[in-house]
């Protein structure tokens, strides 16, 4: 390596490290505190003894806790006073004559960096959080800052190598006469809780694969509306099946009965057998063939009664 | 128009988590027919209807909806509103009629649909 490529490289990385930073000083502005605070609050009385505190730290496994009254907080006091209590043989004294009064507190819906500012400044372990109407809702500790970021950011990670994550690239890497991605979905009949989740998915693979958003919202439309199909009128449901290829999508929607019976009516715009209850949900006002026909660059519709449906889609890239 | 205008024109309320009220529609539509909202609406539009079971949601995903508004103060129930915050489609109540809801916005300047190309092509014979 010469050493012009390592300097290259040292200045890379080094661009990469700036990014990660200002990465999570933007999330120190964006997050909120009632999304990184601990919302189980253990709080104590001001009569307990410094040795009730002690169990209380112990058992909870916590460094400090705020001082509450009759549901309003009156100081707050943390291990460190545990300890001077402790060295000065005063075990038996009161919490409410150890703590620090005059709490200082954050708002749940201010942004982390208050927060950071108020740690760093005044040297806090804990802030207790309060809604704006003076409730205690909350605890905040420079851990639940740091756990809350780690957090936020392996979210936000996620999300950009999913985005990243292209799958055209198996149409290049793949090679073969004819290419193609079979998607298959299983629909079943009357099933409406589920009705669209098989066009819900086809839209996403698209979306994933690179398609033009204007061909994918067309292939969504026409499939759900022939799902929609499946799942009103067959009796065992049906499946549709996708077959993606570089220049084109063809879905075929097949089912096994009842069949259509006049063809020709059926495609009438308006006309519909759909029951009310189906009516009922906004569905079945006679438009879906049609509304599959608009979408499709060739449709094609056979049927037997008694023996199934096929219906067939196709749209060119 | 951003979500936070035509909140405030329909005084209506907010009924879903995480809304981004400073997101734009362009154009809006009302409708009971779900095929309707298939077949006539754009990708960016807001729609006005009163049913409220998830299948409105799931129609709302397919057609590339920006936001459904729930007239006549109707509310749904919890099931469409976990499928919408699922899918990140933002969900509005308004206490007016769909006539008035929709009188509202397009007085003030959010622009409809435009034709349906299916049956409008019709029109004429």
């Amino acid at each position: 390596m010469t050493s012009a490529n390592v300097r290259e490289n040292k200045s890379t990385e080094t661009a990469g490290r700036c990014l990660e930073v200002s990465k999570l000083q933007e999330l120190v502005y964006e997050l909120r505190i009632e999304q990184v605070m601990t919302r189980k609050v253990i709080t104590v009385s001001p009569d307990h003894t410094m040795g009730q505190l002690k169990e209380a730290l112990r058992l909870n496994r916590i460094s400090g806790a705020p001082v509450v009254r009759d549901g309003e907080m009156v100081g707050i006091i943390s291990i460190e006073d545990l300890i001077k209590a402790l060295e000065a043989g005063e075990i038996d004294a009161t919490v409410g004559e150890k703590m620090t009064g005059g709490v200082q507190t954050i708002f749940a819906d201010e942004s982390v960096i208050q927060a950071v500012n108020k740690f760093g400044q005044h040297g806090f372990g804990r802030l207790p959080v309060v809604s704006r109407d003076g409730k205690l809702v909350g605890i905040l500790t420079q851990g639940d800052v740091a756990r809350g970021l780690l957090r936020q950011l392996e979210i936000d990670y996620h999300e950009e190598e999913i985005h990243r994550y292209r799958a055209s690239h198996i149409f290049e890497d793949i090679v073969s006469d004819q290419t193609g991605l079979i998607l298959r979905y299983k629909v079943q009949p009357k099933d409406f809780v589920h009705c669209g989740e098989a066009a819900s998915k086809l839209k996403r693979a698209l979306e994933r694969l690179g398609a033009k958003p204007a061909i994918v919202r067309r292939l969504a439309v026409a499939s759900y509306e022939a799902e929609t199909n499946l799942v009103i009128h067959t009796t065992k449901g049906g499946e549709l099946i996708a077959e993606i290829q570089p220049d084109k999508i063809r879905v075929v929607a097949t089912d096994y009965g009842p069949g259509i019976a006049d063809l020709e009516k059926a495609m009438q715009p308006g006309y519909s057998t759909a029951p009310d209850w189906i009516r009922e949900l906004g569905f079945g006002a006679g438009m879906g063939l049609n509304n599959i026909k608009a979408c499709s660059d060739v449709m094609n519709l056979d049927s037997k009664p008694g023996i199934g449906t096929r219906l067939e889609m196709i749209i060119h890239m | 128009m951003r979500l936070a205008e035509v909140l405030s024109i329909l005084e209506g309320k907010v009924i879903s988590i995480n809304v981004d009220l400073s997101q734009e529609v362009s154009m809006a539509c009302g409708a009971d027919l779900m095929s309707d909202v298939l077949a006539f609406t754009h990708a960016g539009t807001l729609l006005m209807t009163g049913l409220t079971n998830p299948q409105v949601v799931r129609t709302a995903e397919i057609a590339g909806i920006a936001a459904i508004v729930f007239v006549r103060g109707k509310l749904p129930p919890p099931e469409t509103i976990a499928l919408a915050e699922e899918k990140g489609i933002p969900l509005l109540a308004s206490k007016y009629t769909m006539y008035e809801s929709c009188g509202r916005l397009y007085q003030l300047g959010l622009p409809s649909c435009g034709l349906f190309q299916l049956t409008a092509d019709n029109w004429a014979e």
